[in-house]
């Protein structure tokens, strides 16, 4: 188990935005968390990932405590949101190096990453291109490569599929699939309900708690519906 | 006009939903009426001298006497040994020593060569050249009542520098009232409008019957109200704590306030013309119009000590020009007639800004 | 049914990028039109320009006839719009940003009230509470409301939906079918394709140029080559095997299943049969192969497919 959630609490004041969450994600599965807006997801993930302390409750991410080994933690995930945090105004490689020198890559190992990301995304002859000049669907390709280039246990995906056109939205899955085929676990948010088809298994959060967690095939078949749209209009009504 | 007052209705909820505004709207000018007013004077009080007296004439005793007696000055000691006189000064008991020469008397009467020494406690330089030159003011005078027919001389080898009440109000309220004028009308309008654009609100009342006209007077109209408030308080502390005249017409002095006022107004919706976000009108009105009025201006530093071109740049500085008129109509008292060319600079300005906002002022998002 | 916008060789650019190059496209009276595309396609753009927020390079908007250019004044008197960031104001509640944008377009709340009594009962219960507090569905119903307030005949909707949650989505777009049946033409754009099957005409917007346009029902009747929706043991190797068919036009994954094109004009049971027997070959077992209705979304697949191949 490559997360370990364990009765995982955050208050704001009176208000308990996240209500003692519990479960554990297996290494290379593609775990789609859902909800509503305000359901507390945002608020989970910014805590899985250390970027905000858990009331109470206990976790372990890639192996470390997540509030004793926050660090640890951080050097063992990648995070990506519906934003993509490339810099516009920095060009293509001058990105990579960035976010490889961020994560401590360095010399020979940063320019061999480098090359392979270039090479994958095909961007070879536009390196020294702004990354502002680059369609919408390739910044996120690059966002997603940018975000995996230490090499992390876990991904966190935050609506990364937001705004982009059918295609260019499939075609993205397409490479979260192949990344999960490498052994690096997905948690992804999304509202396209069709895309949790894609995970391996969903959790539905409603009012900080979660009120279901399981494989899109077997929800279905319990609430006896043909469609993950359907589970969700079902659990969230 | 009903759709006019709910306009400014609902910039008076902005305004008082936002403690931040709130505070540089009436904070502001409040604390820095303080500041200038007690924190950051020039002023003299209670300055405690020693004496080292070697005529130990009834002329220097009545010299003295004269110092003594005013408010800026209290003696705390005579010296009778030249060595202790330093150690005065050291120990803090003093700001300055005043010392006489045994001919001080027929000195005063006859010779050219000044009988008096002043020591002073350097270590503030604004208090000392202060110091300098109220001493120097007070013997002049008794130079002038004890011995008519000496004539004008040079007393202490100091020089006057400023003029002899030297009252620090004078120089700072009218200052002050110009800097505070800008801020809320040119700097808080110029936001207050890039605001809308900012948050996408412009928009919609772009798109709405609304004219272009009546969305900005109606976002301007809140801050004029209160920059009057604030002109009234300004003069009214300035009048009751801090003793400033008004010898000129009162009536002159709000008309001229009104113009400087539409003038800060027009400013404020010039910046907001070309700005996008609130971070760089604030920036733009920072740079470009608070620091020159409290800098260039006159506010704070001569404008006849800067270098020529800053002193070419600050005549198009419109609080230079609004100084000028508080101070002729506050200190000297003077009418309208002394004041044409201010009047009309101030005058040109405004109708310049505005005229250029009208032109920038876009009924569509884009050029 | 008379046209109420038309438009005619408009380019309009940011600086040398062209945003909206759209050769003609007219809406009709009564139209809920949506215009489908991706973030950056121009949908933002054009919504401006038909709102007369932006001047266009070349060409011609008119709306109820009047120029866009010449008689902006006169389409903002009955044009409702509802801008894709919120843009009313967070620090006022909800009855004071109702009461001010009444008073904008000189009108009371009391006056309108029938056309938005539905959609603010609901948020009746808050009216107190500063709008930058609300969630994202209350949000977009209050600048709903705020934008009928004036009885526009226009509502310009531009991405209404947009991170709000799948419930909310669903009410907002029965309230615009409601909208429609009492005689408002509404253009409304959207990033989520199973929104569109609600219009009744639609724009697909790519790259700055509509790629296709017309009755919403036309678009899946049109449809050119039969669909099939296949399932199969081992979906996640399924999508490049049938790639690798020599026949395939295009395959991508649809929710559970993968909906498949073939370049052949041949009979669905031929090809079901070919399908079958090479995917059994392949080592995939529980294969089953269906014909698919087309959905907008397999449209608007099939319209880029082709523009990618083209490229």
């Amino acid at each position: 188990m490559i997360i370990k959630v364990e009765n995982l609490v955050k208050k704001f004041g009176n208000f308990t935005a996240v209500d003692r969450i519990s479960f554990q994600v297996p290494r290379g599965e593609i775990f789609g968390f859902l909800g509503a807006n305000g359901a507390g997801k945002t608020t989970a993930i910014k805590m899985l990932c250390g970027l905000s302390k858990p009331t109470s409750g206990s976790a372990t991410i890639a192996g470390y405590d997540l509030v004793k080994e926050a660090e640890q933690v951080k050097l063992n995930i990648g995070y990506m949101s519906q934003k993509f945090s490339l810099y516009d105004d920095l060009t293509i490689s001058e990105n990579i190096d960035f976010y490889g020198g961020l994560y401590r890559l360095r010399g020979q190992e940063l320019s061999k990453k480098k090359e392979a990301i270039l090479q994958e995304l095909g961007l070879r002859d536009q390196k020294r291109d702004l990354v502002k000049s680059l369609p919408l669907g390739w910044k996120q390709k690059l966002a997603f490569s940018v975000a995996t280039i230490h090499e992390p246990k876990i991904l966190f995906l935050d609506e990364p599929t937001s705004g982009v056109d059918p295609i260019t939205r499939r075609k993205f899955w397409e490479i979260i699939i192949a990344t999960a085929n490498k052994g690096i676990t997905i948690f992804i948010t999304t509202h396209y309900l069709d895309e949790a088809e894609y995970c391996d298994r969903i959790s539905i959060m409603v009012n900080g708690k979660i009120i279901a967690l399981d494989s899109p095939a077997n929800l279905k078949a319990q609430l006896n519906v043909d469609t993950t749209a359907q589970i969700f209009a079902q659990l969230t009504r | 006009m009903k759709q006019f007052i709910y306009f400014i209705k609902k910039e008076f909820l902005h305004i008082f939903r936002d403690s931040k505004s709130l505070i540089i709207l009436f904070g502001l000018p409040i604390i820095q009426i303080i500041l200038f007013g007690f924190a950051l004077t020039n002023e003299i009080k209670n300055v405690n001298f020693a004496v080292y007296d070697n005529s130990k004439s009834h002329a220097s005793q009545r010299l003295i006497n004269k110092i003594n007696a005013t408010d800026f000055f209290t003696l705390q000691e005579y010296i009778t040994n030249p060595d202790k006189m330093e150690d005065a000064l050291t120990s803090n008991r003093v700001k300055f020593v005043l010392v006489i020469d045994a001919d001080f008397a027929q000195g005063m009467a006859q010779t050219e060569e000044s009988k008096i020494q002043l020591l002073l406690d350097a270590s503030d330089p604004n208090i000392a050249t202060n110091i300098r030159a109220y001493i120097n003011n007070i013997i002049a005078d008794f130079a002038r009542e004890e011995f008519p027919t000496s004539g004008e001389k040079e007393l202490i080898t100091a020089k006057m520098f400023y003029n002899p009440q030297v009252k620090s109000a004078y120089l700072f309220i009218p200052g002050l009232m110009a800097f505070i004028l800008t801020l809320i009308s040119a700097f808080m309008t110029s936001i207050t409008l890039t605001r809308e654009k900012e948050l996408g609100n412009m928009e919609i009342l772009l798109v709405s019957p609304l004219k272009p006209y009546q969305i900005i007077i109606g976002k301007v109209i809140p801050y004029a109200i209160l920059s009057i408030v604030n002109i009234a308080n300004i003069l009214l502390l300035g009048k009751f704590v801090f003793g400033m005249p008004l010898n000129g017409s009162l009536l002159l002095l709000i008309l001229e306030s009104f113009l400087f006022l539409l003038n800060s107004l027009s400013l404020g919706i010039l910046i907001s013309s070309f700005t996008n976000s609130r971070q760089v009108a604030m920036m733009v009105a920072l740079a470009g119009l608070l620091l020159p009025t409290m800098l260039l201006s006159g506010f704070i530093f001569p404008i006849s000590n800067m270098p020529k071109v800053l002193q070419y740049f600050s005549q198009v500085i419109p609080a230079t020009h609004f100084i000028t008129i508080l101070k002729g109509i506050m200190i000297k008292g003077i009418g309208i007639s002394y004041l044409i060319k201010e009047t009309t600079i101030l005058a040109l300005l405004t109708l310049l800004f505005i005229a250029i906002s009208i032109k920038k002022f876009n009924v569509r998002l884009d050029k | 049914m008379s046209q109420l916008i038309k438009i005619e060789n408009l380019i309009y650019a940011y600086g040398s990028k062209i945003a909206v190059d759209l050769p003609y496209l007219e809406v009709e009276e009564g139209d809920l039109f949506g215009l489908i595309g991706a973030d950056g396609a121009g949908k933002t753009s054009l919504f401006r320009l038909i709102a007369s927020l932006y001047k266009p390079k070349q060409g011609k908007i008119t709306v109820f006839g009047q120029d866009t250019m010449k008689d902006y004044a006169k389409i903002r008197q009955f044009t409702g719009y509802m801008p894709g960031k919120f843009s009313l104001y967070e620090d006022l509640t909800i009855k004071e940003n109702m009461n001010f944008f009444a008073s904008v377009f000189e009108t009371t709340v009391a006056e309108n009230y029938s056309l938005i009594e539905e959609i603010y009962v609901m948020l009746k219960p808050f009216e107190n509470r500063k709008a930058g507090k609300l969630s994202g569905g209350m949000k977009q119903k209050l600048a709903l409301c705020s934008a009928l307030i004036h009885k526009p005949k226009l509502l310009l909707l531009d991405e209404p939906t947009t991170g709000v949650d799948p419930a909310s989505r669903q009410e907002f777009w029965e309230m615009l079918l409601k909208l429609q049946k009492r005689g408002i033409t509404i253009i409304v754009s959207t990033p989520y394709l199973d929104e569109a099957q609600m219009c009744n005409k639609l724009a697909l917007m790519h790259k700055s140029k509509i790629i296709a346009q017309g009755n919403t029902s036309d678009f899946i009747t049109n449809f050119p080559k039969s669909l099939f929706h296949i399932k199969a043991s081992k979906m996640r190797d399924l999508i490049h095997i049938l790639r690798d068919f020599p026949h395939c036009h295009s395959a991508y994954s649809f929710g559970d299943a993968i909906h498949y094109q073939d370049k052949r004009n041949l009979t669905e049971r031929v090809i079901q049969q070919e399908l079958d027997a090479y995917l059994k070959k392949a080592g995939f077992s529980e294969v089953r192969i269906d014909k698919q209705i087309p959905s907008i979304e397999d449209a608007f697949i099939d319209y880029l497919h082709g523009q990618e191949n083209d490229n």
